[in-house]
């Protein structure tokens, strides 16, 4: 386990290009992932304006909306065939190139090396490689923007024959070839990503440092891993087989089709599988987000509670029982699709299993608060907004998990608000909560806390403004990815002032976000320098230098002696015990069998 | 008791914050200002309990959880006076908190999978069949006609007057009775268990009548059954749930139900696909 433990020596002299662009260092690969996934972000963030404008004033004209999106805007009125496009690229850009590449390229390759005290990952060319594969993805799908026919429309999910023929919607032309290629290189990333995670973590942590002594953030990108290199590849082969019916005439997906006045598809093709295969990732990719994020708020927690976290193993057991459970519980997104109902019967019941370490999960972070002595950094905000979140959106999951409930409430605002109560949000709160966290660590200066905290009141009040209310249109039977309502008598008029009342909402948080992004840019040059351990946490990466040098750690490597959570420990002076400060009367490298 | 706590702010911010959701959550959903759309199927009473049945339970869960966040941040609030508690484990708090939501998951999983597969039986014989074809962005419909049997139809098969692709050489189609997409309502009986046969011709569709709480997905190259007994009669919208195009949100049609008398004097008015198709 232990590898080496004396100083490495560099022998390669660095330049500019190898030391911030096509470096190997884990901590640079982590900030451009961070970096080119905010960006991603803020592009989602725009798509959402504009989804919201269409959706608060249907039929009103924006003329500087023709302006700036001729092809599609007409006369200051959003097309409908723009406004699927925006969906589709509003969601796929959140979950894939904004909170997965964040959570898990960001802040994995920040983490891990340091919080287990290694000197990078095991294979540090890969990691790079990693970074500029995620790169080509990310160019890939905005350039789709700009080709006939826009870019795909056919939903994040991309369900077949809508992706698979080009007639059936202008976005499934050139755009969707470009947005199956995008994702497969991305899936290609994060399988290097992946691979790299976990022989790093089972190969290079320090002496003492036990599995049962790491980090739940460690924990939680270690188990994210295994979920990513388990389930990606089944999307990369639907897209790679996806890409086939679309150019090479198979017909994996597609039976035979009468689509705009003329045939199409093949013998035998059928689109249910798409849903299957789709869905086998889909499912595990929600869960590949916010892993990452549900360590990241049990760190903060500890540390902001000055508490140990409650129930270490339960919280282990119940990411490794949630890990497990999610690669059997897909079709639950399938309820209504035609698959056999007596599947519905096996996907409800380990759907619903799910809440069980998702409740436990809860308590565990409740039980960390009780007790504590609260210090509230803009970190620790976002990380108890994110319980709060998580708890909201859990709670849907069980209308959702069960069939006959889901029956009518499926592909409803219902389902809109659902998840991004529970992936969404929660996901961007463990993002923010990590980024006000590590900043110091990461940059070496300190971020501007009342700045951060402004952002997490108007961010946290905003989300339950714009979210909740999506609760009730779905219970009203309001169906999603709807371009306008106004042809229906079943919902009631009330509703589109609810829509201009979410949109208003919507426009004000996205505002908000300038907030954390000037923060971010100015504490970049001009925030106060950073100590090296600036919140008094525990564990490894705050003993190494803020910034850690390349290496991380000085000639010799950082010995571990307890479990990460030594928070206001009765006997000790401090109201913290690093993670290598050596227990007394015990051997070195162990703890005496206590924590 | 007037200590300065730092972030006192923070922390009763965040109680009333919380507590105004809390109240405009229970307000607002026990007010039913927002509920389900008015009932007319059978089944739909069940799966509604279930829908209430759970709302109840997440409802109060969500109450206590959120409530007792927010109480316990406000409560253990930084206070440079004090020290935070040490203890990390709870053996029999842990097994009850971990029981006790298994316990009600399990109890939901049961009546859950009872009622799915009540809904999921097989029709009753001889129920009232029709047939619903999505097609962008419209419903098509047939119906079997006076033998009670479908006609083979096959893609390949579709043009301008057949715009179903009907095998006219099969003899059950001969009296079918179809309805290009756009023309024509859904007409169910009152009362009667309706056997629904849904399709598409290109991408998939949702059959959705929010009243009778059906819906399901048409899937070209299937024919998928669900069943269901409307229970009131009247006018009933029929949305498309399932993204299909650029047209997905106009993609309405009507639903009819009247006596059964009224839809089979309706249906022997119509023509059949020997009169339509030559
Ligand atoms: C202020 C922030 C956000 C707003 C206002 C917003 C708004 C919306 C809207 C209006 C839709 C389309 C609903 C429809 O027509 O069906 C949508 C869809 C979606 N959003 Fe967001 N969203 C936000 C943030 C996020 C985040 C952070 C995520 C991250 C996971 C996310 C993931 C998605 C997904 C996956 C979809 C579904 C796309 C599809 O139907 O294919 N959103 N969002
Ligand atoms: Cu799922
Ligand atoms: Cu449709």
């Amino acid at each position: 386990m232990v590898r080496e433990t004396t100083t490495e020596v560099h022998h390669h002299k660095e330049t500019f290009l190898t030391r911030y662009i096509f470096s190997m260092d884990h901590k640079v690969i982590a900030i451009q992932y961070l970096i080119t996934a905010l960006a991603m972000g803020f592009i989602g963030l725009f798509l959402s304006w504009l989804m919201r404008i269409q959706l608060g004033w249907s039929g009103r004209q924006f003329p500087f909306l023709s302006r700036l999106f001729p092809g599609g805007v007409e006369e200051g009125i959003i097309k409908p065939e723009f406004y699927l496009a925006m969906v589709t690229m509003h969601g796929t850009i959140m979950i894939f190139f904004f909170i997965t590449a964040a959570l898990v390229g960001g802040f994995g390759n920040f983490l891990i090396p340091l919080q287990i005290g290694a000197r990078d990952m095991a294979f540090p060319f890969l990691n790079m490689l990693s970074y500029w594969v995620f790169l080509a993805s990310c160019i890939v799908l905005v350039v789709s923007f700009f080709v006939t026919g826009g870019p795909a429309a056919a939903g994040w999910t991309a369900y077949p024959p809508l992706s698979g023929v080009a007639e059936a919607i202008p976005g499934s032309g050139l755009g969707q070839t470009l947005w199956l290629l995008s994702l497969a290189l991305f899936i290609a990333s994060s399988l290097f990503g992946s691979l790299n995670y976990i022989t790093t973590t089972l190969n290079l942590r320090t002496k003492g440092l036990s599995m049962g002594r790491l980090p739940l953030t460690v924990w939680a990108l270690f188990i994210t891993a295994i979920l990513g290199l388990l389930s990606f590849p089944v999307l990369l082969a639907a897209a790679i087989m996806l890409l086939f019916d679309r150019h090479l005439g198979t017909s994996f997906f597609l039976p035979r089709l009468f689509i705009a006045g003329h045939q199409a598809g093949g013998e035998g093709g059928n689109p249910i599988l798409w849903q299957h295969l789709f869905w086998f990732l889909g499912h595990p990719e929600v869960y590949i987000a916010i892993l990452p994020a549900m360590g990241i708020t049990s760190e903060v927690l500890a540390t902001c509670c000055r508490k140990p976290i409650f129930g270490y193993k339960a919280m282990v057991l119940s990411l490794l029982a949630i890990a497990f459970l999610s690669f059997i519980v897909w079709g639950h997104h399938m309820f209504v699709s035609g698959m056999n109902p007596l599947l519905g019967t096996a996907f409800m019941t380990t759907t619903l299993l799910i809440a069980v370490p998702s409740a436990v999960k809860t308590f565990n972070w409740l039980a960390t608060i009780w007790g504590g002595n609260i210090k509230f950094t803009a970190a620790a905000l976002f990380a108890i907004g994110f319980v709060s979140v998580f708890t909201t959106g859990g709670l849907t999951g069980i209308f959702l998990g069960n069939p006959p409930v889901d029956i009518q409430l499926h592909d409803t605002y219902f389902v809109v608000a659902h998840f991004h109560f529970v992936m969404g949000t929660a996901a961007v709160f463990g993002i923010f909560a990590g980024i006000y966290h590590w900043f110091p660590k990461m940059f070496g200066r300190m971020m501007n806390e009342p700045l951060a905290k402004a952002h997490f009141w108007l961010t946290f009040i905003g989300v339950y403004l714009i979210f909740f209310p999506m609760h009730y249109l779905g219970i009203s039977g309001v169906p999603r990815r709807f371009y306008d309502f106004a042809n229906y008598d079943f919902i009631p008029p009330s509703v589109s002032g609810v829509n201009i009342f979410i949109s208003i909402a919507a426009l004000i948080v996205g505002a908000a976000q300038i907030l954390f992004l000037v923060n971010f840019v100015w504490s970049l040059w001009k925030g106060p320098k950073a100590e090296k351990n600036p919140w008094k946490a525990t564990t490894l990466e705050w003993q190494a230098e803020s910034p850690p040098p390349h290496g991380n750690w000085g000639p010799q490597l950082p010995t571990v002696y307890r479990w990460a959570y030594d928070y206001s420990r009765p006997d000790a002076t401090e109201d913290f015990v690093p993670q290598t400060v050596p227990v007394v009367g015990a051997p070195a490298g162990t703890d005496g069998g206590k924590h | 008791m007037v200590k300065k706590q730092k972030g006192s702010i923070h922390a009763g911010l965040f109680l009333l914050v919380t507590i105004l959701i809390v109240l405009a959550a229970v307000v607002i959903t026990a007010g039913r200002f927002w509920w389900l759309p008015p009932l007319a199927s059978e089944h739909g009473a069940w799966t509604d309990r279930l829908f209430v049945v759970t709302l109840l339970i997440t409802g109060i869960v969500f109450v206590l959880v959120q409530i007792a966040l927010a109480y316990f941040v406000f409560r253990h609030r930084d206070d440079p006076e004090r020290r935070a508690a040490y203890f990390h484990d709870n053996k029999p708090l842990e097994i009850t908190w971990t029981l006790v939501p298994a316990v009600i998951m399990t109890l939901l999983i049961v009546s859950g999978g009872r009622l799915w597969s009540r809904i999921h039986q097989s029709p009753p014989e001889g129920a009232y069949e029709v047939e619903v074809w999505g097609e962008q962005f419209k419903w098509a419909l047939r119906y079997p006609g006076k033998d009670g049997q479908f006609g083979r139809t096959d893609i390949r098969l579709i043009n301008d007057t057949n715009p179903l692709g009907i095998d006219t050489k099969d003899p059950a189609s001969k009296d079918d009775i179809f309805f290009p997409a756009g023309e024509g309502e859904l007409h169910l009986p009152v009362g009667e268990p309706v056997v629904v046969r849904l399709r598409s011709k290109d991408v998939l569709h949702s059959f959705y009548v929010p009243a009778f709480r059906v819906k399901q997905d048409a899937v070209p190259g299937m024919v998928i059954k669900t069943w269901f007994v409307p229970t009131k009669e009247g006018e009933f919208e029929l949305v498309c749930a399932e993204l299909c195009g650029l047209g997905h949100y106009q993609m309405r049609g009507i639903v009819i139900v009247e006596p059964m008398e009224k839809v089979q004097e309706w249906l022997s008015q119509q023509q059949t696909v020997m009169d339509v198709i030559p």
